[in-house]
């Protein structure tokens, strides 16, 4: 089958998914358009040469709406025969957005795509597309759903990770990001993102709070205990579930949990004649894809499974992997999947994560999946493996390798 | 046209005051008769050019109309899923009729078309397909009194309001408020109903009607809300809506919650209030009746309606009383021994409207039960549900004693001295000394067979078995114990007595431990046993809990104390001799009572640990350590059944050998004795709904796997190959 290479990443830097962040003002289609025209900008393309776009969106409504790609693409200066999708997948969006433009170049349908994501928090919030079939009792009552912040307590609790370990994990996140800054680790990729007048209004990751430690975080008061003990009592109906739970242990709030932050992010991937014909490089080839579902109840332990089934898929096993990614949702789904796995911290989320620096739904897995090319390209490695926990109970991998 | 359920008298206005009177019924009830004419009634209003709106009032003084015949309901004769819908979309589409005039939904919204006004005048109660009729009017007007009971609770019997109760409430209250009242099935006063926008008006009792026909006179051109333009959901509806989409998730949490998901009718009602609240009126109400066929087409409307309902109510009035005695005049009863049980019975008595003399023996004990009832009464009080003088007047009831000859005169004398039978001769003699001759004598026991402790009486005709539960004044049953030479009378004054007091009443046989105790220490000691076994502690309680048991089997183990169960144990053993059949528990309540001190909350721990104020902390840890978890725990579904199965199967054998002589009273006092999943009907009607061949099948398998306790009766086994069923419609 044909290869399919990373040629490219490029990202916004992450704004505060509030009205006083930085990208606030920019429309989701802004923020998407400067990040598809830097693929553009950054490689020497004319714009008519990348043939599809896939961009992930966990909330396509409104502004967000109407496969808004398609709209960047246009807005972006990519030739009208640049065609697009609209993704979703939940929280895996961006990198099923990036499997999916792969997907393409390796059968054969196209020779060059763009896969990213958008997700503008700010300006459409989470749960603006209504939450679907999740409301619906029929299939409540069928699965019992709870909402994430309840599964990663009850993954907390099934695995006895104490507010300690999760704390501490978020303490880390915090401190390798800084460093990650500090060390101008991200500056191949971000992108700086202009306004309406040229003017840059955000150049880094703005949601981080590096003075973050233990004393700062214990102050914080449980997000999911009232939800989940009193109204409407989540976790009556997770322990329907999960019988073997005697007491839900309730350690996650804002300090230990993704960001809700703006951003967007685009992998340019191509085959091999693609970056003949253009005079790309390649960095880095898809090595394996694979998304699977799992137990929809505590929902965020796909990625133990997603990542094993990429593994088995390109015949490597978890010894393979030299660096590990996994999108930082919920602090217990990262120490699950490190146990789960066998895989250890100083592998894992190097340069921090979404802990730190924000989680923009849709956009996030193109995000990790480039945080992780330049890791292995500063630190001289081979091979990564790139995952997300996902709602409704999904996992998603990638794993690339580094092309010499 | 003439009715019979009906009468129609038209004013000079116009207007028709249709008077709603089903014969040979003390309270309006959507019967056979009804249902049948309210069409064609529905048809002539249209039709008839005289009548240019309408008011309905109902023609009993007992209320409006309080919903459908269950009796009816049980006995649908639907053949086909299709013919049962087309019978639960005849009500529904005719009150529409009503609503829209006959005009299609796109004509009243475009104003081209007007419905000819209906109000209702609401004098009393409405519930069920009584409110669904009123909700159907364009007006509602409502008598001021507090007293009176607006609501919708099908849910209570299984079902869901299809007369289009889940459409209309909640485009008239809010998703949140009909949500509620749906699902819980508890009805609201004239004063809330108002606030939730229920009914239009409240007024005095005597202008309901004149408002009601003032409001049609003034309309003459009607439209439901829902059918003019520019509706609004009141508090929003639709998967859109931000404040509908936490609505819809919270409440199927929260209902999860609460039914364990155990109840198809909160299910579908949450159903109707979701698909219903984003769907035009017609198709929302097509939607509510298929929901409602799929209800009363299942097994749980139907054992519901058959336990709780029908045959609940035949027991509460006394089935089962022997013919040919004349109903006694109960007015004064002694009740012996103040303790616990002796309190709570003097309670329950004088709720009854009985005085009562309570002896016990000295004055400071017996004063016991005088403080028992004023503690219960001052805090009925204190939550404004009795006044200072009805508190005076419940306590004025009750007279403590140590005196026997206050006995003298009683009615009736109800024992609940201590459990031995020693100290039960010794009252039984001195009480029977001083009492008339024709009284009857029920002794209150959990454990000493009647027969028995009749042998202390010289009039062992007139001597009975009661067995109350605790605490006598929450608990809902009343087990009735004739013993071997109990006569007619003693059996009938105890129903008589049990109607006063409103129990459930079941008669069992004298044998140890009733039927109540025969099933429930069985399940409790299989729950032991799956402890011993390593089974999670938190997964049996959980398991029981979401198979719908109030309390999981050893937090009552905890509460009831492992101690008694070493003494049952001890007990049975002496009794028993040789005879006696380990049941395998023995090393683990020699454990727990003798060896670790583990004896159950009241000792400061059993299987769970207790703070010093006796609240559960938590299960207990170091029950590991003396039986470790199993790995791999056992699979839910397999604890369920064995939780699950060994009540049916102790219940099938107390049938089998006549404990119970019916089906009806060992459903009844499963769900009321010990909180048997109501759901379910009941273990009889689970084992028909099981099916018995099924159900013999998997207690043989249980047999095989885990010990010769799960083993059916040769009944049962008969009764499988037969192919029948204990209830004649399953």
């Amino acid at each position: 089958m044909t290869e399919a290479f990373i040629y490219d990443a490029v990202r916004s830097p992450r704004g505060k998914g509030r009205s006083d962040g930085s990208l606030h003002e920019i429309t989701a289609l802004d923020l998407a358009s400067q990040v598809l025209a830097s693929v553009n900008d950054r490689n020497g393309l004319e714009g008519n040469e990348v043939e599809d776009v896939a961009f992930g969106c966990v909330a396509p409504v409104g502004e967000q709406g109407a496969v808004i790609s398609r709209s960047a693409v246009l807005k972006a200066g990519y030739a009208e025969t640049t065609s697009a999708i609209q993704v979703n997948r939940f929280c895996g969006s961006g990198l099923e957005a990036v499997n999916l433009a792969a997907a393409k170049v390796k059968a054969g349908e196209t020779d060059l795509a763009v896969g990213g994501g958008i997700e503008s928090m700010s300006r459409v919030p989470m749960g603006s597309d209504g939450m679907g079939g999740m409301a619906d009792p029929t299939l409540v009552f069928q699965e019992y759903f709870v909402p994430q912040g309840i599964s990663a307590d009850l993954i907390a609790t099934k695995y006895g990770y104490s507010r300690d370990d999760v704390d501490a994990y978020a303490v880390e996140s915090q401190k390798r990001a800084k460093t990650a800054w500090d060390e101008n680790r991200f500056a191949k990729s971000i992108l700086p993102i202009k306004d309406v007048i040229g003017e840059t209004i955000l150049d880094h990751d703005e949601f981080m709070r590096p003075e973050t430690n233990m004393q700062s975080l214990g102050a914080l008061n449980p997000s999911f205990q009232g939800m989940g003990e009193q109204m409407p009592g989540f976790n009556d109906v997770a322990i329907l579930k999960h019988p073997d739970v005697e007491k839900m242990n309730h350690v996650h709030h804002a300090g230990n949990s993704s960001g809700i932050v703006d951003g967007s992010a685009a992998v340019l991937v191509g085959n091999e004649l693609a970056g003949e014909k253009y005079g790309l490089k390649p960095r880095a080839r898809i090595v394996s894809m694979a998304a699977i579902g799992s137990e929809p109840t505590i929902m965020l332990t796909g990625p133990e499974f997603a990542a094993q089934k990429a593994l088995d898929r390109a015949g490597m096993t978890k010894n393979d992997i030299d660096v590990w990614e996994l999108n930082e949702a919920f602090a217990a789904v990262v120490l699950r999947f490190m146990e789960a796995m066998d895989v250890d911290h100083s592998d894992m989320n190097v340069n921090g994560g979404a802990i730190a620096m924000g989680h923009p739904l849709g956009a996030t897995g193109a995000m990790i999946l480039g945080t992780v090319l330049d890791e292995l390209e500063r630190s001289n490695k081979q091979t990564a493996l790139s995952t997300l926990c996902i709602g409704g109970g999904m996992g998603i991998a990638t794993i690339i390798e580094r092309v010499n | 046209m003439t009715y019979e359920t009906l009468s129609i008298d038209i004013d000079s206005d116009g207007i028709a005051l249709v008077t709603i009177d089903v014969p040979g019924k003390p309270m309006n009830v959507w019967d056979d008769a009804l249902m049948e004419e309210f069409p064609k009634f529905v048809d002539e209003f249209i039709s008839n050019d005289d009548i240019k709106g309408a008011v309905l009032v109902s023609g009993k003084k007992s209320g409006f109309l309080a919903g459908a015949d269950l009796n009816m309901l049980g006995s649908s004769e639907a053949q086909t899923t299709k013919e049962a819908f087309e019978m639960a979309w005849g009500l529904n589409a005719n009150l529409r009729r009503m609503e829209t005039g006959g005009h299609s939904a796109k004509d009243l919204l475009k104003g081209k078309a007007h419905a000819k006004p209906v109000a209702c005048a609401l004098h009393g109660l409405a519930l069920g397909g009584g409110l669904e009729l009123a909700l159907a009017c364009h007006y509602r007007v409502c008598s001021d009194n507090p007293k009176i009971q607006l609501g919708l609770p099908e849910v209570q019997v299984g079902l869901l309001p299809g007369g289009g109760g889940t459409q209309r409430l909640p485009r008239l209250a809010g998703l949140q408020a009909a949500g509620m009242a749906i699902m819980m099935g508890q009805p609201m006063n004239p004063q809330t109903a108002l606030a939730q926008n229920v009914v239009n008006e409240v007024v005095p009792h005597d202008e309901v009607i004149d408002k009601a026909k003032a409001w049609v006179k003034a309309n003459p051109k009607a439209a439901a809300p829902w059918d003019k333009k520019g509706f609004k959901f009141p508090g929003g509806a639709g998967s859109m809506d931000p404040r509908a989409v936490p609505l819809y998730m919270g409440s199927s949490a929260l209902a999860l919650k609460q039914s364990k998901g155990n109840y198809e009718a909160v299910k579908a009602i949450l159903s109707c209030l979701y698909e219903g609240s984003m769907l035009p009126m017609d198709t929302a109400l097509r939607v509510e009746s298929k929901y409602f066929t799929k209800l009363l087409s299942g097994p749980q409307a139907k054992n519901m309606i058959r336990t709780l309902f029908i045959n609940k109510q035949a027991a509460d009035k006394g089935a089962g009383r022997p013919e040919g005695i004349p109903p006694s005049d109960i007015k004064t009863v002694g009740v012996l021994g103040a303790g616990l049980m002796g309190s709570g019975i003097t309670h329950v008595t004088a709720k009854g409207g009985m005085d009562v003399i309570v002896l016990d023996r000295n004055m400071e004990e017996a004063q016991k039960a005088v403080d028992y009832s004023q503690k219960i009464m001052d805090k009925r009080k204190a939550r404004g549900k009795a006044t200072q003088e009805k508190v005076d007047a419940f306590m004025a009831r009750i007279k403590p004693t140590d005196n026997y000859d206050d006995l003298k005169d009683v009615d009736l004398i109800i024992e609940a001295v201590f459990e031995r039978p020693d100290v039960k001769a010794d009252v039984i003699k001195k009480t029977e000394a001083v009492i008339r001759d024709d009284v009857i004598f029920a002794s209150n026991t959990s454990t000493l067979p009647i027969t028995g402790l009749a042998k202390n009486s010289q009039r062992p005709k007139q001597f009975i078995g009661m067995h109350f539960f605790s605490p006598v004044e929450k608990m809902p049953l009343l087990e009735i114990i004739p013993g071997e030479e109990s006569g007619d009378k003693a059996l009938a004054v105890a129903l008589d007595y049990n109607k006063k007091i409103r129990k459930t009443p079941i008669v069992v046989k004298d044998v140890r431990g009733f039927f109540t105790n025969r099933v429930f220490p069985p399940y409790a000691n299989e729950a032991a046993m799956m402890v011993t076994e390593g089974v999670s502690m938190a997964l049996i309680e959980n398991v029981a809990a979401s198979m719908g048991m109030p309390i999981g089997p050893l937090a009552v183990v905890d509460e009831t104390t492992l101690q008694l169960g070493y003494d049952v144990m001890q007990s049975t053993k002496e009794e028993m001799g040789d005879d006696y059949k380990p049941t395998g528990m023995e090393d683990f309540f020699e454990l727990m009572v003798k060896k670790i001190d583990r004896r159950g909350r009241r000792f400061g721990g059993g299987f769970y640990e207790y703070d010093s104020d006796g609240n559960k902390v938590g299960l207990w840890k170091g029950m590991t350590d003396h039986y470790p978890l199993a790995d791999p725990q056992p699979d839910p579904q397999e604890v369920r059944q064995r939780l699950m199965y060994i009540q049916l199967i102790a219940t099938a054998q107390c049938y089998d050998e006549g404990v119970v002589s019916d089906p009806q009273s060992a459903d009844l006092g499963a769900i009321f004795g010990w909180g048997f999943p109501p759901y379910t009907g009941g273990p009889m009607s689970e084992i028909d709904t099981i099916g018995v061949e099924n159900f013999v099948r998997e207690a043989d398998r249980l047999a095989q796997q885990y010990g010769e306790r799960f083993k059916p009766p040769m009944s049962f086994r008969e009764k499988a190959d037969a192919g029948e069923s204990f209830y004649k419609a399953a």
